[in-house]
């Protein structure tokens, strides 16, 4: 392996990691502050990117397609809590496995219904189309960098959001203890509604930036919410930083064990979960 | 005030009659279908053991279904039939051993991790078997042949005979009823049932909980390898999809729909799905749709699942009658 192409898998990887940090960091939060396990963390991934082909299709710009598309998915989070997620606060993680698995079923079919079972391609916006040219054969395209930046920048923002706000400090509050926070008189069920919005729209929002890449098809939601879990496992559930770390850690043993071994690649970052739930059960990192 | 004793009616030897009456009367299409929902009930209860008794909510459970279902094939000679005394015992070991080694990991983990890691592991085994020739790639294998049990050159039994195949996933169900009946009652039984209730006070008392656990999910795991081993050879044929969480969903929602920690739940949970399964997918190819509707109305409004239906209806009807939850 020369060092161009060394380079190109790194950035590939980074890519690839950043992204599913952006789709995994949603499911921990919902975990880690609300208690639920979320299947169809997945279908609202498969959901974003169907809104970014159908939306761009009807409007012509992939940027307004994104902004309608983040109202969109915004909504359909705080309906979905209001409707019924908050009534599944206090009950078995086996209810909400089974809610959240006809959710996905349901998904699935209203996209089979609504757009059809092809796949389909999103055209990268031309402002971002080129490739910046590494060697005389290889070039890395700039979407994908663009890609790796917005993931950084949205990484970013979270930590602040977290860290220094006055809402991230009743998240952290309310995801230690949910009734003190309401005796103090937040009103912990907005909280929650605000926090799965977030999370549905984070997940959304990494299927709308992922379109013009990966291709927009079928089933795409379920390959996500599985490697999801994988990095939510690794990096420990409710972390946020152990999400991005486990995400990053999966990127590169995907990408280089497809150069490695192509024909075992897809099981290598299951390997890795193994080996860090025979080294550390709970994941390398605990907490928010 | 002590309630007086009321004596549990027992509808089992009706229920025993009618299937075992049920070929003489139905047609090919309702046996096969009849048939088709004892393998499930199999593969319900199998769970049930981990999910309603022992409390491990297993999210990837067709893994030993689909393992066994592939020894299967993987045992058989190409064209010839293959022989039950090594097809049968080799499907329920498979089953079980890969429920050994993934118990070793995945009971390391408690609540949410182990849904999800459970899920994760048989994602890993999906992928071995879509991924390499060993079973085929993502085309699956044939069974062309199904075994037989035969003593010297006399052919006991043929499982290519759908009446004799009939009988005989009748008689496993059974079997496979009065095993599970006597392993909770076993001391391994209550250890399990300890387990469920709480964990911490099986450590306290010294009780080795990882390996109690470790049991019932082998137990589990064969259990499924049988079921595995006759939905293989009712079909004939076995693709990666038999191992898909899709697959563990389905069995997780039919011990779930029947009301878990009742092995006639997981009956009557097996019987709904494949009969939901058949008149939605009558009615439309969407049939998915009208499936997950059902599926979150049922948590929403039914948290018990379908057996606790008359509970809650004399409870409405009488009034005060029926727990609530």
């Amino acid at each position: 392996m020369d060092f161009s192409t060394f380079l190109i898998q790194l950035l590939n990887s980074l890519q690839y990691g950043l992204l599913l940090f952006l789709v995994a960091s949603g499911l921990t939060l919902i975990f880690g502050i609300m208690g639920i396990i979320n299947l169809a963390h997945g279908s609202f991934y498969m959901m974003g990117a169907y809104m970014a082909f159908s939306l761009t299709s009807l409007s012509g710009n992939l940027l307004v397609a994104v902004i309608v598309g983040i109202a969109l998915s915004a909504l359909i989070g705080f309906l979905l809590e209001w409707g019924l997620f908050s009534r599944l606060y206090k009950r078995d993680h086996l209810d909400q496995v089974l809610l959240t698995y006809g959710l996905i079923l349901i998904f699935e079919e209203l996209r089979s219904l609504i757009v059809g079972d092809d796949v389909h391609g999103v055209p990268i916006p031309e402002l971002l189309s080129a490739s910046i040219q590494l060697s005389e054969t290889l070039s890395y395209p700039v979407y994908r960098l663009f890609m790796s930046g917005v993931c950084i920048l949205l990484a970013a923002l979270m930590y602040w959001l977290i860290r220094y706000t006055r809402l991230g400090m009743m998240i952290r509050a309310g995801s230690s203890n949910r009734e003190m926070v309401q005796a103090l008189g937040i009103n912990i069920d907005l909280i929650y509604r605000i926090v799965f919005g977030l999370g549905v729209t984070l997940a959304a929002f990494a299927g709308m930036l992922a379109a013009p890449v990966s291709s927009v098809y079928p089933g795409m939601g379920n390959q996500v919410l599985i490697i999801c879990f994988v990095v939510v496992v690794i990096g420990g559930v409710g972390s946020v930083w152990g999400a991005l770390v486990a995400a990053l850690l999966i990127g590169l043993t995907d990408t280089f064990g497809k150069v490695i071994a192509p024909d075992y690649a897809g099981l290598a970052v299951y390997v890795l979960m193994a080996a860090v739930l025979l080294w550390r059960p709970e994941g390398i990192f605990r907490r928010i | 005030m002590p309630l007086p004793a009321k004596k549990k009616r027992n509808y089992l030897p009706l229920v025993l009659l009618a299937l075992a009456l049920f070929p003489i009367f139905g047609s090919t299409y309702y046996n096969e279908l009849i048939a088709k929902i004892m393998i499930m009930t199999i593969f319900a209860m199998s769970l049930d053991l981990l999910v309603g008794f022992t409390g491990l909510v297993s999210f990837g459970h067709a893994a030993f279904f689909g393992v066994a279902a592939y020894s299967v094939v993987l045992l058989s000679p190409k064209y010839d039939p293959g022989n039950l005394w090594l097809v049968l015992p080799g499907a329920i070991l498979t089953g079980a051993a890969v429920a050994f080694v993934v118990g070793l990991f995945v009971l390391r983990t408690k609540g949410i991790y182990f849904i999800m890691v459970t899920l994760a592991f048989a994602q890993m085994i999906y992928f071995v078997f879509h991924d390499t020739p060993l079973g085929g790639g993502s085309d699956g294998a044939f069974l062309n042949v199904k075994p037989e049990l035969r003593i010297g050159e006399k052919v006991l039994l043929d499982l290519n005979e759908p009446m004799q195949f009939y009988y005989i996933v009748l008689a496993f169900l059974v079997v496979a009823y009065v095993f599970l009946r006597v392993l909770l009652r076993s001391p391994l039984g209550h250890a399990l049932a300890g387990i469920k209730s709480n964990e911490h006070r099986m450590v306290s008392l010294g009780f080795p909980v990882f390996l109690y656990k470790l049991a019932g999910f082998v137990t589990a795991g064969g259990l499924a390898g049988l079921a595995g081993f006759l939905s293989a050879c009712q079909f004939g044929f076995v693709t990666p999809e038999i191992l898909s969480w899709h697959q563990s969903g389905n069995v997780l929602l039919m011990v779930i729909l029947g009301g878990m920690g009742t092995l006639n739940g997981a009956a009557i949970g097996a019987f709904a799905f494949v009969v939901l399964q058949e008149v939605f997918g009558a009615l439309t190819k969407h049939w998915q749709l009208l499936m997950g509707a059902v599926i979150v109305t049922v948590v929403m409004v039914l948290p018990g699942g379908l057996s606790s239906l008359p509970r809650r209806l004399k409870g409405l009807l009488i009034g005060g009658g029926a727990r609530h939850g």
